[in-house]
């Protein structure tokens, strides 16, 4: 094996390893080829083709997700030839179906009569639900295309909104297959393929029932990988856009495997969950890390402290409760000794947590009466 | 775990038992599934019920419940009858093999078999398949360690990697799946009665110096404390006071839940620290309000070790506090002055106290986490235990024998009980059921129960039967499912209506001290 084997990508000569494709030696070197429905870990599959570049030698564009790097190779990735196939792809996807983002067309009557249809089908006055959040926005804008060249599409399925957590949207699915890919190659969950064929193709679930129905786990997988808004969570659809939010980076709070996670944050409140594309999860969730964030802005949330009086619980402020709590543990310990005392630390709160928990046992209770459920 | 979540994926064996890793660990989940349909990895589950992750298994072992000890002696068994057992690791890094040997004579197949329902010829290929791995991993949970034999369970599959020579290597181990989020660190950190963080024994007067220096404090307790499943009998029989409860929901989540309800009105005093007015929390004679993980900072340490940041995202809710701001807050109204600017200020005080974390810094692990034993800053973190040379020398090998359930059926009590987690629900629920869409999904407390028993004793797809148990009665609705093996029943233990927990036994691992959750005797009725 030649181990300094090169290929020339708009000029530049670039090593690679043998197995490698172009868009992995391309975007190894910050050389951007846009792609639709190449998913990271997954086989390629070919399916949108925006990725083609021109290859000298080859008799056709080929496709640089799927075309492994060979030595010698000369690459155009932005060549008039190219740009001129990627116009077509995007076109043919605009005008595929209620792509109504604005890039569509000029605003004659046929604009009108198609943006009045689609937002009577997405019952909402605003555009897209992923306005700003597309990458098909993204290339429509960046090759500056609408979807005027064909006609529009007619819409072919009902929106399925009918599970808690995802909405489908096949009228905006350009079949790209990255749902597909994630839920069959990534999550292993083997829910949803494509059904049907030709211009009925639909991505479908076992028997085309809802995804209720069928082997879904509502992992949403499939829907941080859709790349247009075809899925979309159910409870961020026409109510959070992405610039309303700021995203910080935490760890899941609910089973140990300690996915990464983003919290996306309007106003103050966690509206969306997103896995992060690092260890231990590589952009995995599962639904309790993606859709179990509603307890955090749970109006059921203690806000301030409680002591019980006959029985029942009043507010009370800190200072009070804190001084309360103190001089009944000083009682109990001055009375019955530390051995009779305790402290259940917790397996929810953090290791700075615990750690001052169990120093608290120890140090101020003096006992090593510390437990945390973890049996349990 | 020895080895880390994306090491599963390179191992060419993995064994699964007690736990339902799809439900239970659904992202971990994903990296067996990978392996066996991508990679070519066959994959052994053992488990009573049909989980989801039996599809992808090569041999699914059904043992009845309670008799793990017992498989897996007929599996070193088999392996040592048929010389499949990796000799150079047995010499090199391991004693007590001639003990093991011994003691494992006895557990033929056909022997096995009669204790755990295994078909034999399953039995001997699986242990076949296992012994032959180049890399072969053992994922278990919960249905291991709550046992009465907890313990005994939990070494013997340590006996099954040792003997195999899987230890120390990719793609091998012994790999606990932690059901929550910080159990790791919740251990790691000394939340134990017996141990400071990083393990350091309370009894050990050289520790117990070190920690009174670093803490300014003098006369730390050295005698062992009590642990959760002590101090709540005690408690029952009035013989413990006060309580502090951080973060914890026993009323729903400890077996024998009358007993519990009883232990904690007992005391003179319960504090409770939570997020929700939890069912314990009601009991409590003061509430404090904590902030949650979306609105904190600190570290969670995973499953396999890695120690990663916790971050805030959103403010507490009106006056809540995060935990560690309370506890220095009594701490010092108590006399002892426990301050610190932040959590980072603690987490520099943890790494000098802690030797397995005395590397970590929140700088090192900012982007993506490390696993401990980290020893110093310029140590790169462990990702595998046990590479070169175990903890204490020479890997040991114990020789145990089966020993049966604390609780057996009978006529009156004709059916197991065991209980477990559901992928829609989370614990005792107490922050997945403030999520409608969750509820949606999994609304109610249900038994599982098999074509053949529903038949047996009369119950319809759907209608509400009566459990009971020694202990106590609940009603759920009755579910015909083909997950569940005839004579034994599944409950999950989320819901405080239709609670799993008032049945279960309270019986513990000796050693452990951990519940019996995954085994007791009941009978069902249809509801009267
Ligand atoms: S939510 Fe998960 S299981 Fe359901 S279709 Fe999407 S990827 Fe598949
Ligand atoms: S639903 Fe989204 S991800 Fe799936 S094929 Fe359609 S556009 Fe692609
Ligand atoms: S997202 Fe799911 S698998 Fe990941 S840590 Fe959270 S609960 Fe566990
Ligand atoms: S990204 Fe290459 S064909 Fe779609």
């Amino acid at each position: 094996m030649n181990a300094q084997q090169t290929i020339t990508i708009n000029g530049r000569e670039l090593t690679f390893d043998s197995g490698e494709t172009i868009l992995e030696v391309a975007r190894r070197n910050h050389i951007d080829i846009p792609t639709l429905c190449h998913l990271k870990g997954t086989t390629p599959t070919g399916a949108c083709r925006i990725c083609v570049v021109e290859v000298e030698g080859a008799r056709t564009l080929l496709t640089a997700c799927a075309t492994p790097a060979a030595g010698g190779m000369k690459v155009q990735t932005e060549s008039p030839a190219v740009v001129k196939a990627r116009k077509l792809v995007l076109q043919l996807m605009l005008s595929s179906g209620n792509h109504n983002c604005a890039v569509r067309g000029s605003d004659d009557q046929e604009w009108t009569t198609f943006q009045l249809k689609v937002q009577g089908e997405d019952s909402s006055e605003e555009l897209c639900p992923v306005w700003g959040d597309c990458r098909l926005q993204d290339l429509a804008y960046r090759y500056q295309v609408s979807g005027e060249r064909f006609p529009a599409t007619p819409t072919r399925y009902a929106i399925e909104s009918v599970n808690p957590f995802i909405v489908r949207d096949f009228s905006r699915c350009i079949q790209c297959g990255r749902c597909v890919q994630a839920c069959n190659e990534v999550q292993v969950n083997n829910a949803i393929n494509f059904g049907y064929r030709g211009p009925e193709s639909k991505i479908i679930a076992a028997g085309d029932r809802p995804l209720k129905d069928s082997d879904c786990v509502f992992c949403g997988e499939c829907v941080q990988a859709c790349p247009v808004g075809a899925l979309v969570e159910k409870d961020v659809r026409y109510k959070v856009r992405p610039w309303e939010t700021h995203n910080v980076r935490t760890t899941c709070s609910y089973c140990g495997v300690g996915c990464q996670l983003y919290l996306h944050v309007k106003d103050n409140r966690v509206v969306k969950v997103t896995g992060a594309d690092v260890p231990p999860n590589n952009g995995s969730l599962c639904v309790k890390g993606r859709f179990g964030y509603h307890f955090i802005g749970s109006e059921e949330r203690l806000k301030r402290p409680l002591i019980k009086e006959d029985g029942s619980f009043r507010e009370a402020s800190w200072d009070e409760a804190l001084d309360l709590v103190a001089s009944r543990l000083k009682e109990v310990r001055d009375t019955h000794g530390s051995d009779k005392m305790g402290v259940l630390t917790s397996a929810r709160i953090t290791n700075e947590e615990n750690y001052v928990a169990q120093k608290f046992a120890r140090a101020v209770l003096k006992t090593n009466n510390v437990d945390h459920c973890a049996r349990l | 775990m020895t080895n880390t979540i994306a090491d599963i994926e390179t191992a060419d064996v993995i064994l699964i038992v007690g736990s339902n890793t799809s439900e239970n660990h659904p992202v971990l989940s994903t990296y067996v599934k990978r392996a066996v349909k991508f990679r070519g990895a066959k994959l052994i589950v053992i488990d009573p019920r049909r989980i989801k992750m039996t599809e992808f298994a090569q041999y699914w072992l059904r043992p009845n419940l309670g008799t793990d000890v017992a498989w897996i002696n007929g599996m070193m068994h088999v392996i040592i009858e048929e010389k499949l057992q990796d000799a150079e690791f047995v010499e090199k890094r391991t004693e007590g093999f001639e003990e093991l040997r011994q003691m494992v004579a006895k557990y033929t197949p056909e022997f096995v078999e009669g204790i755990t329902g295994i078909p034999a010829e399953n039995l001997v290929a699986a242990a076949k398949l296992f012994a032959g791995a180049r890399a072969g991993s053992i994922l278990y949970c919960m249905g291991i360690t709550q046992h009465t034999s907890g313990t005994d369970n939990v070494k013997s599959l340590a006996n099954l990697s040792m003997l195999t020579g899987n230890l120390g290597i990719p793609g091998g181990g012994v790999n606990p799946l932690r059901g929550q989020n910080n159990v790791q660190g919740a251990c790691d950190m000394g939340g134990l009665p017996n141990v400071y963080p990083a393990y350091q024994p309370v009894g050990d007067l050289s520790v117990a110096k070190k920690m009174e220096e670093a803490w300014g404090v003098s006369e730390l307790p050295t005698k062992i404390g009590l642990k959760v499943t002590e101090m709540i009998p005690l408690a029952y029989e009035g013989k413990f006071k006060s309580l502090y409860i951080i973060g914890e929901n026993p009323m729903i989540s400890d077996p024998d839940l009358h007993h519990v309800e009883k232990a904690l009105k007992n005391l003179d005093f319960l504090v409770v620290q939570d997020i929700f007015l939890t069912e314990t929390a009601q009991m409590a004679d003061v509430v404090l309000p904590s902030a949650c993980f979306a609105e904190k900072e600190g570290t969670f340490s995973n499953t396999e070790r890695r120690v990663q940041r916790v971050r805030r995202a959103v403010t507490p809710p009106g006056e809540s506090k995060e935990d560690w701001w309370t506890l220095c807050e009594i701490a010092r109204r108590m006399g002892y002055n426990m301050q610190y600017a932040d959590s980072r200020a603690i987490f520099e005080e943890i790494a000098r106290v802690t030797p397995s974390y005395a590397g970590l810094t929140y700088d090192r692990i900012d982007a993506v986490g490390m696993h401990w034993p980290c020893p110093t800053v310029d140590h790169p973190g462990t990702p595998i235990l046990h590479g070169q040379q175990f903890t204490r020398g020479l890997g040991k090998f114990h020789a145990i024998e089966w020993l049966p359930p604390a609780e057996q059926v009978d006529d009156e009590y004709p059916l197991y009980l065991t209980t477990g987690r559901l992928l829609y629900q989370y614990h005792t629920g107490t922050m997945t059921m403030k999520s409608a869409d969750l509820n949606n999904r999994a609304p109610e407390s249900f038994v599982e129960i098999s074509r053949k028993d529903a038949r047996k004793y009369g119950i319809e797809d759907g209608e509400m039967v009566t459990i009971a148990s020694r202990r106590g009665a609940i009603s759920v609705r009755a579910k015909i499912l083909p997950k569940a093996v005839g004579g034994t029943i599944f409950i999950p233990f989320h819901f405080a209506k239709g609670a799993a927990n008032q049945l279960t036994n309270a019986a513990l691992d000796p050693v452990s001290g951990i519940p019996e959750f995954k085994v007791c005797a009941v009978k069902i009725d249809k509801a009267a």
